[in-house]
């Protein structure tokens, strides 16, 4: 298999092409304008659509009317700007329908910064816009699950008919590593539910999120909900490293996984007894990976790029049996594996 | 017996929900006939807004998309560069297309995007009870401006026609009424040059209708075909705005 050393953001580019996504519609943002600058160039060249939207606003509803018609669409944005976008994934996802969103997470809130971040948790997970809805969340945490996570994304988005976001961050986004890409795909799902024209050979069809009736508004959300049940059961996805015999398990997602990883490696050095659990999904949450450590762990010790906000859902998923603890940096601020190891040495041997 | 008049093919057999003496329906019927004329029903998309017309998913037989509140044209470029062969068309109400999603038409009007325009202009927000629009003309009252439309504290309406015309993307920028026969024959004619331009791949066409709205103006259907006639138009003159080939080499720039 050829390897190619990639930027993050290119990886993420390229992978969208070899999973068929057929236009692409953004607005620039640093840390993920080389997304746009690369299907710029490969779009026009291959045939695919690539258009600089006059606002963040417009490009999730240019993706909307995409998607609509039955192609693989997608966008990117960072932080501020995918508050832009909430608005559309909100119509996009009462609308059932599939599409994917990168997020190259910089600091905020507020204009922020434009160094790494993990502080759009909550924003990804829980509120991506009014109404009862959720996005699936894959969190990368290198260039080549970045790849892979894109072309798991469309797939899922597809078979859902929902949206989809790699939640990754600047760190990620700017790095380079060798990749190795998937075969372009060229056969897709049918989708009969497209509007690209009846052609005389059927009903039309309608996309739409309004209901007017509050019962089959209710309906249709609930409808909605018992897919997300089944995506729960089937694709949560972490990755245990160390977990068996651990005493505190460390846990983190995207870039700070990786610091995390080698501070767990470095109190094993030091006969400390530290594991880690990275969630690859963060939406399905990967509850029974935690429930599990929980029988044995001792304490959880989160760490993120933000003040503390996916400690809540790993709080949730262990109910509270076992201490979780908190570790942050935020505003762009990148925690070393030295201060994670002093955390873990503080929490060694149980409860401070 | 002969079949003298019947509803268009592209029209939905539905009850509509629109209030009585509104002019919506009839320009519903102008743009179904309008595609039954040229036989692109099967080839047609179809975007709502959000505002009176919201429903309109409903009464038309093409493939429909609704929108949110202004996203119309952005919605319509996702569509129509994805299915450059399809017709597309959005139908808008003057909150939508000259306020909430002034951004989206003119940055839609200036790419050249190939699409069709029905901008519906009644100078008010007729869904949620009659507010103060980018049309509401000076003087007017409506529920937000109680003491009618003081410029100094509301600024002016906007001649969405003349200011799409400024714009070399625009194709077709033509401004018709639907308050007597003669004028809802023009703004057929309109509506299907509009389409022509799109199937020529000429650019952006918006045609703009001078609409009434009797339930919130407060007049009688018959009184408020008048108010357009003396107060909409002069404000709002009729006419062809810009009507060119916006991908043609020889305007120009």
């Amino acid at each position: 298999m050829e390897r190619n050393l990639m930027k993050g953001n290119e990886a993420l580019a390229e992978a969208a092409i070899r999973a068929g996504c057929k236009c692409f519609f953004g607005y620039p943002i640093t840390p993920q304008t080389e997304i746009s600058a690369y299907l710029s160039k490969r779009f026009q060249k291959e045939g695919g659509i690539f258009l600089q939207a006059e606002s963040e606003i417009a490009a999730i509803n240019m993706v909307l009317g995409a998607a609509s018609t039955g192609v693989r669409a997608m966008t990117s944005s960072s932080s501020p700007g995918i508050s832009l976008k909430s608005e559309g994934i909100s119509y996009i996802a009462g609308s059932d329908l599939p599409c994917v969103i990168i997020n190259v997470q910089r600091g905020g809130p507020g204009l922020g910064g434009i160094q790494p971040s993990q502080a759009d948790y909550w924003q990804a997970t829980k509120a991506l816009g009014h109404g009862d809805f959720q996005l699936l969340v894959y969190a990368p945490c290198s260039v080549q699950e970045m790849v892979d996570t894109v072309t798991k994304a469309f797939d899922l988005a597809d078979e859902y008919r929902m949206p989809a976001m790699i939640l990754a961050d600047g760190l990620l986004g700017q790095m380079m590593e060798p990749v190795t890409f998937p075969e372009k795909k060229e056969s897709f799902k049918d989708k009969p539910w497209a509007a690209n024209g009846h052609g005389g050979k059927r009903e039309h069809n309608i996309i739409n999120s309004l209901y007017l009736q509050p019962d089959v508004l209710e309906n249709s959300v609930k409808a909605r909900f018992e897919r997300y049940e089944d995506i729960k059961a089937k694709y949560a996805e972490a990755e245990m490293y160390l977990t068996d015999d651990a005493d505190i398990i460390v846990t983190a997602y995207g870039a700070t996984a990786r610091v995390a990883k080698s501070a767990v490696n470095m109190a094993r050095e030091q006969g400390i007894k530290a594991g880690l659990i990275r969630p690859i999904t963060l939406w399905p949450f990967p509850v029974k990976e935690y429930q599990k450590a929980a029988e044995t762990a001792k304490l959880f010790l989160c760490t993120e790029m933000s003040m503390g906000q996916m400690i809540d859902d790993v709080k949730l998923a262990i109910n509270c049996s076992k201490p979780v603890e908190f570790y942050g940096r935020t505003g762009g601020v990148i925690p070393k594996p030295s201060e994670i190891f002093e955390e873990i040495k503080k929490y060694n041997g149980g409860a401070k | 017996m002969a079949v003298v008049f019947e509803k268009p093919k592209s029209m939905a057999d539905v009850t509509m929900h629109y209030c009585p003496g509104c002019t919506h329906g009839i320009i519903h019927r102008l743009v179904c006939e309008v595609i039954d004329e040229m036989g692109i029903e099967g080839d047609t998309i179809g975007i709502c807004p959000v505002g009176c017309s919201v429903m309109a998913y409903d009464y038309f037989n093409c493939d429909m998309i609704e929108a949110a509140h202004g996203r119309a044209p952005a919605v319509a470029t996702g569509v129509k560069r994805t299915n450059p062969d399809k017709f597309v068309f959005t139908y808008q109400g003057d909150g939508d297309l000259a306020a909430i999603g002034t951004a989206e038409t003119v940055h839609a009007a200036t790419r050249g995007e190939n699409i069709v325009v029905i901008f519906v202009n009644n100078t008010t927000y007729g869904m949620t009870g009659g507010q103060m629009a980018p049309t509401t003309l000076p003087g007017q009252v409506t529920q937000t401006t109680p003491y009618g439309r003081d410029p100094k504290l509301a600024g002016y309406p906007i001649r969405v026609c003349e200011m799409l015309a400024t714009l070399r993307g625009t194709a077709l920028a033509q401004r018709v009424a639907v308050n007597t026969v003669p004028r809802i024959k023009e703004a057929k004619k309109a509506i299907r040059k509009a389409f022509e331009n799109q199937r020529d791949k000429k650019g952006f066409s918006i045609v703009e209708v001078l609409s009434t709205c009797p339930t919130n103006w407060g007049l009688s259907p018959v009184d408020a075909l008048k108010r357009l006639e003396d107060d909409m138009i002069p404000y709002y003159p009729l006419g062809v705005y810009k009507d060119a080939d916006a991908f043609s080499e020889k305007e120009g720039e």
